[in-house]
């Protein structure tokens, strides 16, 4: 199993929850979060003082998955969250050692 | 008496009231305005200086403030009756009526300090100097002015042509001196101002709340202008009212205006709090004299005060005086101007007169002013600690925050 952190422009979230759910992912977490990249910040300005915004919203998306699964979901996070401008965002793949579903006590890929 | 006059006493008292509320209704708006500039970890502390300093006023000019300034007694004792044959000068409303009126300009002058002082005084060292300011310091200035009374027995600034017909000096400049003698004894936020002269922004949390508070300061001072007339039944002051009323809106637009558009030129975007200034500062410089020009006249007066209040809210930034929300340069700077424009539309006025008042309110208020904070800062201090202020005078202060998170029932 495999745990998938994908970091996408907030604005994208909607898609890539679309394109996942039509591969047949079952279940995704999102969370908003705040971060830089090469994108890094940008300066703003009240009453005449500039002030930079170093961390940028993102939305930050978190999948379990089955092994065969991982490289399908890649491809379809990737392809709809794309706009070929800097901050896009990047994926993260992790090894998975277990998952519990706290309902039944499911294990492993049971509960994925 | 007769029908007609009964019904124009009626009229005239319930007028001044309505007036009144409308005023009473500004010190909500000063609230949302000063929490929406404030960061969010200093915003229940604000609301409650904010709405205390409105009762503190309330009740100091109760006891003492009025009397100050318009003679009588102490606790409004000899205030019921009739206006029409119980006063001395025969009026067309109720007496208390006119301490209605009176008291909540007391609250706005006031509420000026709380804006300028925000993020780091402590409150009881605040709602201390309330006490002071609206039982006395005010009072005084009043009495000199709208009061007839000579200064300190020396001169009568009506007599050398000074006019200030509901309060671009007598309340608005007032409010401001007293404000500065605070900020410089307190000194600026943490972080406001670098070791190299950078001036650091420091955004506000809520632009709607500030934005919103602004709304109802420009409603409110349609009472606080229009109640200033003193009465709308009879043919003229009816006209004098209307006249009052669209100088008052005509200025508030042109100040708004003038500020977007100077921010625009100045900084290549349309600062929103730089323009919720300039509205104010529209209605500030009309309101020494709303009852002469003409609404051309007026929006060009509102016109310059927003220009002017931008820069100088650029230019206390450059002296290291800190005002969160620009109270200063609003009441105080645009308070002048105010003053100064009266003798352009109104010949019973004169520069040298308005010099002389405008001079007379800046030196006792700010002077009285900074003897208590200075007293105050003796005996209490002034200032919030630095581990406080850091972690937002909610906390410190109140002991709750304004949005609370993550909360359990537990103790």
């Amino acid at each position: 199993m495999k745990l998938i952190t994908a970091i996408v422009k907030p604005f994208k979230l909607d898609e890539v929850r679309e394109a996942l759910g039509d591969l047949g992912v079952a279940g995704v977490t999102v969370t908003e979060v705040k971060g830089f990249g090469r994108q890094k910040g940008h300066t703003e300005l009240y009453r005449g003082a500039e002030y930079v915004v170093d961390f940028l919203p993102k939305g930050k998306l978190e999948i379990a998955l089955a092994d065969e699964m991982v490289d399908s979901a890649v491809e379809a996070i990737t392809k709809a969250a794309q706009t070929g401008k800097i901050g896009d965002g990047k994926i993260f793949i992790s090894t998975l050692e277990d998952v519990i579903r706290i309902r039944t006590g499911e294990t492993g890929a049971e509960a994925v | 008496m007769t029908d007609i006059f009964q019904l124009q006493y009626a009229l005239d008292t319930f007028y001044f009231l309505m007036c009144g509320a409308l005023v009473m209704w500004m010190a909500a708006g000063f609230a949302m305005l000063e929490a929406g500039l404030v960061r969010s970890k200093n915003t229940t502390e604000i609301l409650t200086k904010n709405i205390a300093l409105f009762a503190v006023a309330c009740t100091m000019y109760m006891v003492c403030g009025y009397a100050v300034m318009y003679g009588g007694d102490i606790f409004l004792s000899s205030i019921t009756g009739d206006g029409a044959t119980g006063a001395e000068e025969p009026a067309t409303y109720a007496p208390s009526a006119d301490f209605y009126f009176q008291v909540v300009f007391v609250a706005t002058a006031m509420s000026i300090v709380s804006g300028a002082v925000a993020e780091r005084m402590k409150l009881w060292a605040f709602l201390a100097f309330a006490v002071v300011m609206t039982g006395f310091i005010y009072p005084m200035e009043g009495a000199w002015t709208w009061g007839g009374a000579p200064v300190f027995g020396m001169y009568t600034l009506g007599d050398l042509g000074f006019s200030d017909f509901a309060g671009s000096g007598i309340v608005h400049l007032a409010g401001a001196s007293a404000a500065l003698a605070g900020v410089l004894l307190l000194g600026a936020r943490k972080g406001k101002y670098g070791p190299n002269g950078e001036v650091n922004a420091i955004p506000g949390a809520n632009l709607p709340m500030a934005t919103l508070g602004t709304f109802i300061l420009w409603l409110g001072w349609f009472g606080f202008n229009g109640g200033s007339v003193l009465a709308t039944a009879s043919v003229e002051s009816a006209n004098a009212v209307a006249v009052v009323f669209m100088n008052t809106n005509a200025a508030a637009a042109g100040g708004l205006i003038a500020a977007l558009l100077v921010a625009k030129v100045l900084f290549g975007k349309a600062d929103l709090t730089m323009t919720l200034n300039g509205a104010l500062a529209g209605l500030v410089a009309i309101t020494a004299e709303p009852s002469t020009p003409t609404a051309l006249e007026a929006t060009l007066f509102g016109a310059a005060g927003g220009v002017l209040v931008v820069f100088s809210i650029l230019a206390l930034d450059k002296f290291k005086i800190d005002d969160p929300v620009g109270a200063i340069s609003v009441h105080g700077v645009v308070g002048l101007l105010g003053l100064l424009l009266v003798p352009l539309t109104n010949e019973g006025s004169s520069f040298s007169g308005q010099l002389i008042g405008a001079a007379t309110i800046f030196v006792w208020v700010f002077g009285a002013s900074l003897v208590a904070w200075g007293i105050l800062k003796a005996i209490m201090g002034l200032r919030v600690s630095e581990e406080e202020e850091f972690a937002g005078v909610d906390i410190a202060e109140c002991g709750m925050e304004a949005y609370p998170e993550f909360v359990s029932s537990k103790a």
